[in-house]
């Protein structure tokens, strides 16, 4: 099972996602945005950062990269695509994923350990929670903020296509309390927090029982892989 | 070189944060007269050759399609500049 992670001039935490990758079993792939090329990956991770400084809009220009066409293109074709952070701003970019992402409300940068619920567990990068359990995963950015007109907030409620909603703390303002989405196929998932930063005890979020032994960002990755075996 | 201006607001049911902090600068400044800023960009694309309507409806995609987000942002002018005015 191959993972490709797309590095953007800016991008941060790619690294940290090949990491994850192979955390989870599964082999890291780097790809690189100026590319016409996924190599033969099985699924895709667009990872967080500040692609091209945020310039524009955050994932703006990112989303317009060569490599974006072939990601597409596979994204509709049904192959797992995770974007985390300015991914997922990139993949709203992309219109690949309905609404956007402006400044948190509050005006500052964020980062926290957050409480997050998951709402759908028939997603490709979601599918080893269960239902309404919550998980802890660390969250940083300054435009979180998800947003969307009242339409197509209510197709992603009625359709069960939030699949992460923050608790506790709604952390930047986002409507409906919404950290994460899906498109209708459930193949690509965006959200705000980095699951690829809980994945390995000794430097995840802290938990009750542990300091940073916070591992609930693994699921993400480990769902990915199961969704590819099962088909 | 002739130069076409485009301005892009955000949306005005949206929260503008940074209108709003500035809003609060003003207010802390004594000027209470100002009740609100809102925050926009403006964009000026040179352009070698003449501006045609087909040029002006190219730029008008491109606003639409990439200078702006009309998810969360209105395109609110396209113009060009006047040669002599600069």
């Amino acid at each position: 099972m191959r993972i490709g992670v797309v590095t953007f001039p800016g991008s941060l935490d790619d690294r940290d996602a090949q990491r994850a990758v192979r955390l989870a079993g599964a082999e890291p792939v780097a790809l690189w945005h100026g590319d016409h090329d996924l190599n033969g990956v099985d699924a895709l991770v667009l990872p967080g950062g500040f692609s091209y400084g945020d310039y524009l809009r955050c994932g703006a220009i990112a989303a317009r990269s060569p490599i974006m066409s072939e990601v597409i293109d596979a994204a509709n074709a049904g192959m797992p695509v995770l974007g985390i952070c300015n991914g997922f701003q990139i993949l709203v970019e992309a219109h690949l994923l309905p609404g956007g992402l402006i400044r948190n409300d509050h005006g500052d940068f964020v980062c926290r350990d957050q409480v997050l619920r998951v709402e759908n567990t028939s997603t490709d990068w979601s599918n080893g929670f269960s239902e309404g359990e919550e998980i802890v995963i660390p969250l940083k950015n300054g435009e979180g903020g998800f947003i969307a007109d009242q339409e197509t907030l209510d197709r992603l409620e009625g359709e069960g296509r939030v699949v992460f909603r923050y608790v506790d703390v709604n952390p930047n303002g986002s409507l409906n309390n919404i950290a994460g989405i899906s498109n209708e196929r459930g193949n690509v998932v965006g959200l705000m927090p980095h699951p690829e930063h809980a994945t390995e005890e000794g430097f995840g979020p802290d938990t009750s029982l542990a300091m940073r032994s916070g591992v609930d960002g693994l699921t993400f990755f480990t769902s990915a892989i199961s969704a590819l075996v099962s088909r | 070189m002739p130069t076409i201006i485009v301005e892009v607001m955000p949306k005005a049911e949206l929260l503008d944060p940074q209108g709003k902090a500035v809003t609060g600068a003003l207010t802390r400044l004594g000027k209470s007269q100002f009740t609100g800023v809102r925050i926009g960009k403006r964009f000026e694309l040179t352009v070698d050759g003449p501006v045609d309507d087909a040029l002006l409806a190219e730029v008008k995609t491109l606003a639409d399609d990439m200078l702006a987000n009309t998810v969360i942002e209105d395109v609110i002018s396209i113009s060009v500049l006047d040669e002599g005015s600069r």
